[in-house]
């Protein structure tokens, strides 16, 4: 289980994040959601030990800057230099980089499952393509099976659906059932609306503070929605206003 | 046939040199993909004329100036990334800020230090000059640089593709970035010997991109990048011998030759690399021929 109590993120004398506590359990796909600039990736980021904090992050009971390999991390899109000369297959093996350990070169059992992992998200055939000559979709499924290659147990992914085509949705879905089945925990940030937010077992609506955490339909309601986005709620909503027939 | 291109060789400054230059030629490139991927480029340029307040204090206390170099070299990447820690001001500004700062004290150094080094070797090299001692030093600090990345390899990757995620795992972000500005900055000391400060971004920049354009790994780019720009020494040489052309801007204009043969054979490298990707997928997953096929062409 992981365990946030009171994080509080300040970045260049803004208070970014405000106080966060919340708990993850094993067996729970969690979403992640906000507006522009509430502090999700930062929230991501701060669990994961990447920008400094004030608060706990536990995992299982212990720190969990002491058990990072037990941590998957999927970045934002936009953090990666799609032309930088690596195969997908390379980008997989990184996720056992600390498990090769230093000095060591990848064994069999390495190779296998980093091939393992590629063909869960149907990318092995294209395993020797350097990524920037693969499309956004199947871009997204090479981090997922570096996420996948790195057996971890808790998996925190920023913006995964973003950009993507049916077919990985559809794998990326797959892949977060069968983690779940085995007892792993996962939050993802997400921008997704409507329906698309039922897939989620729980939501957790940020806006520098943690303003609602429960099942999608208790969240959704006007009044969050409200408290979150504030003027800007029209335009976050747009069209797709219709989206939210379950709430 | 080979007596002309022998008779050279019959000179022992123009053997060192020679040496020199391959060991350079390689290392340069190697070191120089880590810069250019992370799009860094421009830091080799701080680190070049940065060394300068090293060169005039080692000079001045009478010290080896490789040391001295290499202290004021990396002091100035620390600068230029706690500048861009610190602030909200971006790198490109922060280099520029640092270069500048770094050379203008170094001037005045020297001036101050009334030190009688040779401005004229530092800013375009005189790799004609490198002597046996040099040689060694030379292939010593390429020998250990070049065993480290090997052994290091996979980190660095990791590292200089995508830092966060590598921070994500665990790995000692830090300590690599120190090892690798360390590295950086002792190459580029190296180079300067060769064809100096102003020049040695050629060798860092120009034979790793030309590889860049023509394959798809890091690996691949260093061992291209490192083979251009030991031909690129060589070809300098003898050109600069033959044709009475300073060594230094000889070799950075042979360098940017294999640029260009590089854009001219880019694509008809991309074209045998998409054919092998093909045959590769066909023979091996003929049953999925239409997914396959389908998969060939990117949907973005």
């Amino acid at each position: 289980m992981l365990e946030v109590s009171n994080l509080s993120v300040n970045y260049r004398g803004i208070r970014a994040l405000d106080n966060i506590s919340l708990t993850l359990s094993p067996r729970e796909l969690v979403g992640l959601i906000g507006p522009n600039g509430a502090g999700k990736s930062t929230l991501i980021k701060a669990i994961l030990g990447l920008v400094s904090f004030q608060g706990k992050v536990q995992f299982r009971g212990k720190p969990l800057r002491r058990q990072r390999q037990r941590v998957a991390y999927v970045p934002q899109r936009s953090q990666i230099d799609w032309d930088y000369p690596v195969t997908a297959w390379n980008v997989v093996m990184m996720a056992l980089t600390p498990s090769i350990g230093w000095l060591r070169e990848p064994d069999h059992r390495v190779k296998q499952a980093v091939s393992a992992a590629l063909d869960r998200v149907d990318m092995l055939p294209l395993r020797h393509r350097q990524i920037g000559q693969l499309s956004g979709g199947q871009q997204q499924r090479v981090f997922l099976a570096r996420a996948l290659a790195q057996q971890a147990d808790l998996f925190l992914m920023d913006e995964p659906f973003t950009g993507i085509d049916q077919k990985t949705e559809a794998i990326m879905l797959e892949v977060f059932a069968d983690l779940k089945r085995k007892g792993k925990t996962l939050l993802v940030c997400s921008h997704e609306w409507g329906q698309a937010l039922s897939r989620y077992d729980r939501l957790l609506l940020i806006n520098r503070q943690l303003l609602a955490n429960d099942r999608p339909q208790v969240v959704m309601t006007m009044e969050n929605l409200h408290r979150a986005y504030g003027q800007s709620l029209q335009t976050t909503m747009g069209g797709n206003a219709m989206g939210f027939s379950f709430c | 046939m080979l007596s002309p291109l022998l008779s050279p060789l019959a000179y022992e400054f123009i053997r060192n040199a020679l040496i020199a230059g391959i060991l350079v030629g390689i290392l340069c490139p190697v070191v120089g993909t880590y810069l250019i991927v992370q799009r860094m480029t421009l830091l080799g340029n701080v680190i070049a004329h940065a060394v300068l307040p090293g060169l005039a204090i080692a000079h001045f206390l009478t010290i080896d100036i490789l040391w001295g170099a290499f202290v004021s070299g990396l002091l100035s990447s620390f600068a230029t990334n706690w500048i861009r820690a610190q602030t909200r001001i971006k790198v490109d500004a922060a280099m520029a800020l640092t270069l500048a700062s770094f050379f203008a004290l170094g001037v005045i150094l020297i001036t101050r230090l009334e030190s009688r080094l040779d401005l004229d070797a530092f800013l375009f090299g005189d790799i004609l000059s490198v002597t046996v001692k040099d040689v060694w030093q030379t292939a010593l600090i390429t020998g250990v640089i070049l065993l480290l990345v090997k052994l290091f390899y996979k980190e660095l990757l990791f590292y200089t593709f995508d830092p966060l995620g590598a921070q994500a795992m665990g790995l000692p972000i830090q300590v690599i970035n120190v090892g690798l500005m360390a590295a950086i900055t002792l190459t580029i000391i190296l180079g300067m010997k060769t064809v100096g400060v102003i020049l040695v971004t050629s060798l860092i920049v120009g034979p790793a991109i030309t590889a860049y354009l023509l394959v798809k790994e890091l690996h691949q780019m260093m061992a291209l990048g490192g083979l251009i720009g030991a031909l690129s020494s060589v070809i300098g040489l003898y050109l600069s011998y033959f044709l009475d052309l300073p060594s230094g801007p000889a070799i950075a204009l042979t360098v940017f030759g294999f640029f260009l043969l590089g854009l001219l054979l880019r694509p008809v490298c991309n074209l045998n690399r998409e054919n092998s990707v093909g045959k590769k997928l066909g023979k091996k997953y003929r049953s999925q021929k239409s997914e396959v096929s389908q998969e060939l062409e990117p949907d973005a």
